[in-house]
């Protein structure tokens, strides 16, 4: 590839738009727009032949004319590659796909598939013991989706290339190519073309979600993970996900309806309670997050100890709701359980922010981080030998009973709408309530003068200061409030997991929730973002359930992740639009940032 | 410069109230005294000046007088009431300030800084956020109409939904005094507000301080750029390690031989040619005499 570059100039000759700067392979354009448009259709194609002969293999790649498992992978890679191919083309009735750039999103949708393909042989040829085991289809597809990439990686890129600083090296401009555009502004459009617009896109995000959780093997979520891994910067690079942001501001109370419903539509979606299960689990562990990312996100307070208010929360909820092994013995009705976990939970909050948050930085990192493990320790530990009989020590609180509102109880199936829902349906939904309850506050207190306030702390709290915010009473606010909102969340989690137990709410562990890895959701998701949390929630509560086989490895992986997000992208998935400034401060200080404290601490 | 014509009457019309006034203002840190003894006042409608040399501790004597340090000795009162040593119950009483090295919230939008700025004047909670009733709403309608008349004041209206970081430098220091303005303080400090601006840009701040003294808001200013103090100000004080070495008019100050020497060590009108020589048009002197006539004849 790297030898090929070297004769551009007599390519770019004969190209109408010399503006571009010309793709990595050289090639005249509309030869690589014909090759591309092949591979992608032969690519398509092939997966409808058998890519083995055994079905060893999960997922039955055996049946020619009925793709399977990772092969419908490749077939959806293959045709959003063509349909955004033909777009850039111009092609009628397609325009719409590219407001933004035609060729950068190809070429990541090619990379995409390329890449599920290759995924895809190379797992059938290691699991099955040698390349014999691969069908001519096999061949075909890894042959074509090859194909595919290399004409991809001949389109000119989308932007001119920057005079100032050309890109040298085949690093950077493949780097370069990714380069799209933003999108103009779209025509105005019939209203109720908008609205479905909005129905469709929360339909087909229920649709990626559904298909994500329901994968019943790890190769087939490594290969789903690999393509929305390149799908989604597609795109974004489109100007697909511009367009929606731009669409959702003007219809925000239709945008917040879809995707409620859409996430409530899933449990109808599903045979089974299996994924409703873990469905559930992932949408606490989002909520939790979301929380998390009050403190963490808005007011830049970093909280190592949070999953502690998850268990204090849940703790709460069952000691008043009539777990047999309760000490207190109660049974609270569910909303005054709900409220007693808000409660105690927002008074722990206060309790540990109070003496913590007059210092500043790592301090706070270091208490919440010996908070939480005081916590699942007196947990632990309060079983009538070693302290009062509170909580049952290491056995935790077991059979908590199932909810019943009025006469409906949470722990039945039930038939609603012709679909048979199951106890963690049921859960699932309640859940849901909460996570909405919970959104509205974030959002809530993010717009207005406390959120701008929390904000402007984490931004520089000297100045806050200078500007009449109480930086201790704000923190404290928000401490409580992340608190609270765990707290919620803890209720709910009781009940879905039967009862409680010290182990569910350590520091670092293999399995969400724990401390670490809500706070790995709110940094790789995006701080101080609604939708950032949930997708890194999401993801980070899959992959370990999915991949069981890197059990070993799973903590090591997590941090190689973090590690290589820190480097790469240090906003998260999803940027907040005033981005995180802690990661890039440079500024200098007239005050040294102590000087209540009248300590003189070198921080830059 | 029109600006100042007609506001030494009104100036001498309200017999001058102290708005601020600091006594026996001392900060020692460790070993050094950064600021020794110092006592200065400001009355309303003025505009005083304090000028010395790098490392004088006019920036610590600041930090003094807004509540950033407990000073190690001395008081300071704001209209008669003693301030307290916590910047926000400063500023909530009255008293803003901008930065020598610009603190805006780089991450937030120009709109979004000067509505930080408003925090003390209005009450909001979080419940009320969160119940989002008509009287918040009504509230955050008032802010962003107060936030954008002073952006319309500093000329930064336009700019409303940029990204404090993204504007140049002297907007920056603009905004800062936007936001700064946001509290309706009744004094404003201002450290070093044209550094790193061009002879247009501090012309244009020049008109700012006197349109917001014109407001009613006294202002305390540091400056290293003396033509620019001079035109400005009704009141010079002279900081030299730490101790107020001379205060008056800009002319006693300029003609005052121990500043001349703690500065400089040259005489001052040399240094001003010298210093004004590379920026100076030719109407922009006329204007600077005819200013520093008038308020010399104000003292
Ligand atoms: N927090 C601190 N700890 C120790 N010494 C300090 C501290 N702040 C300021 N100083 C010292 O106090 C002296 C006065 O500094 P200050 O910043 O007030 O000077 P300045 O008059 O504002 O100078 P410039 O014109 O350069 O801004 C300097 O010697 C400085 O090093
Ligand atoms: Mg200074």
């Amino acid at each position: 590839m790297i030898t090929m570059t070297t004769n551009t100039p007599t390519t770019t000759k004969d190209q109408p738009a010399a503006t571009t700067a010309p793709g990595l392979i050289p090639l005249p354009p509309a030869s690589a727009r014909i090759t591309a448009v092949i591979g992608a259709a032969t690519t398509f194609a092939s997966t409808f032949l058998a890519w083995t002969w055994t079905e060893a293999f999960p997922g039955n790649l055996t049946i020619s004319g009925y793709p399977g498992g990772l092969q419908v992978l490749t077939l959806t890679g293959a045709l959003l590659t063509l349909l955004f191919l033909l777009s850039g083309q111009g092609i009628r009735g397609l325009r719409w796909l590219t407001p933004g750039g035609t060729n950068s999103p190809v070429l990541l949708l090619a990379l995409g598939t390329f890449a599920v393909t290759w995924f895809a042989v190379g797992a059938i040829a290691v699991e099955l013991g040698g390349l014999v085991n691969l069908e001519p289809g096999g061949w075909i597809a890894a042959v074509t989706s090859l194909l595919l990439v290399i004409a991809a990686t001949a389109l000119p890129s989308d932007l001119p290339a920057d005079d100032q600083r050309p890109a040298t090296g085949t690093w950077k401009r493949l780097l370069h190519s990714f380069k799209a555009p933003e999108p103009g502004r779209a025509a105005p459009l019939p209203a109720w073309i908008e609205v479905l617009t909005i129905a469709a896109a929360c339909g087909a995000g229920l649709i990626v979600f559904t298909y994500g959780i329901g994968t019943e093997y790890g190769q087939l979520f490594i290969g789903f993970l690999i393509l929305t891994g390149f799908g989604a910067p597609a795109l974004q690079r489109s100007g697909l996900v511009r367009r929606f942001s731009t669409l959702s501001q003007k219809h925000r109370n239709v945008t917040i309806t879809a995707a409620f419903v859409a996430a409530a539509a899933f449990p109808f979606t599903q045979e089974s309670d299996t994924y409703t299960s873990v469905a559930v689990s992932i949408l606490i562990f989002a909520t939790v997050a979301v929380g998390l990312n009050v403190v963490v996100g808005l007011a830049g307070l970093l909280d190592l100890g949070y999953v502690a208010f998850l268990g204090v929360g849940a703790y709460t909820a069952a000691l008043v709701s009539g777990a047999p092994t309760a000490a207190l013995g109660i049974q609270f009705p569910f909303w005054a359980a709900v409220l007693a976990g808000a409660v105690v939970s927002m008074i722990f909050g206060v309790i540990i922010g109070a003496p913590t948050l007059r210092v500043r930085g790592d301090y706070l990192a270091i208490v919440t981080l010996g908070f939480g493990e005081i916590f699942r320790i007196a947990m632990q530990n309060l079983d009538g030998t070693s302290g009062p009989d509170i909580t049952n020590g290491p056995n935790g609180i077991p059979s908590i009973p199932d909810l019943k509102f009025f006469s409906f109880d949470l722990g039945e199936p039930h038939t609603v709408l012709g679909v048979e829902l199951g106890r963690f349906a049921n859960y699932y939904l309640l859940m849901l309530l909460f996570t909405a309850l919970i959104i509205i506050v974030f959002r809530r207190s993010d717009r207005s003068r406390i959120g701008r306030a929390w904000v402007a702390i984490r931004e520089d709290e000297t100045a806050a200061g200078a500007m009449g915010i109480n930086s201790f009473r704000l923190k404290l606010m928000a401490f409580a409030l992340g608190a609270t909102l765990a707290g919620i969340a803890g209720t709910v989690l009781a009940h879905v997991e039967y009862g409680v137990h010290p182990d569910g709410y350590k520091f670092v562990h293999t399995v969400p929730p724990n401390s670490a890895f809500l706070l790995a959701a709110v940094i790789l998701g995006g701080m101080g973002t609604v939708s950032g949390p949930l997708i890194g929630a999401a993801l980070l509560y899959l992959i370990p359930a999915k991949l069981q086989f890197m059990a070993d490895y799973q903590l090591l992986l997590f941090g190689i992740a973090l590690v290589l997000l820190m480097r790469f992208r240090p906003e998260g998935l999803i940027a907040d639009r005033r981005q995180q400034l802690e990661f890039h401060e440079t500024g200098q200080l007239d005050v040294p940032k102590d000087s209540a404290t009248g300590l003189t601490k070198t921080e830059a | 410069m029109t600006t100042a014509t007609p506001t030494p009457p009104a100036a001498e019309a309200q017999p001058a109230a102290t708005v601020l006034s600091a006594t026996g203002v001392t900060m020692r840190f460790g070993g050094l005294t950064a600021v020794q003894n110092v006592d200065l006042t400001v009355n309303s409608g003025e505009i005083v000046g304090l000028i010395g040399p790098n490392g004088a501790g006019k920036t610590t004597f600041f930090n003094c007088l807004t509540g950033l340090y407990t000073p190690t000795e001395g008081t300071v009162s704001y209209k008669d009431k003693v301030l307290p040593h916590k910047s926000h119950l400063v500023t909530q009483a009255g008293v803003a300030r901008t930065f020598q090295n610009i603190r805006l919230f780089a991450n937030m939008t120009v709109l979004e800084n000067v509505l930080v700025g408003r925090h003390t004047r209005t009450k909001e909670g979080l419940l009320s956020a969160l119940l989002r009733g008509p009287g918040f709403r009504r509230a955050e309608n008032q802010s962003e109409q107060r936030a954008m008349e002073l952006l319309e004041f500093t000329g930064l209206a336009a700019k409303r939904d940029h990204l404090a970081r993204n504007l140049p430098y002297g907007e920056q220091r603009k905004l800062e005094i936007a936001r700064a303005l946001a509290s309706d303080p009744g004094l404003l400090l201002l450290d070093e507000p044209t550094a790193g601006m061009n002879p247009q840009e501090t012309r244009a701040t020049q008109d700012l301080v006197f349109a917001i003294r014109d407001q009613g808001t006294a202002v305390l200013v540091i400056e290293h750029d003396m033509r620019f103090i001079f035109n400005l100000c009704d009141r010079v004080a002279v900081l030299v390690q730490g101790r107020k070495l001379v205060e008056g008019t800009p002319d006693v100050v300029q003609s005052d031989e121990r500043v001349v020497a703690a500065y400089l060590g040259t005489p001052y009108e040399g240094d001003t040619s010298a210093e004004t020589a590379p920026e100076d048009g030719p109407e922009d002197t006329t204007g600077t005499t005819s200013t520093k006539d008038t308020e010399g004849g104000t003292a």
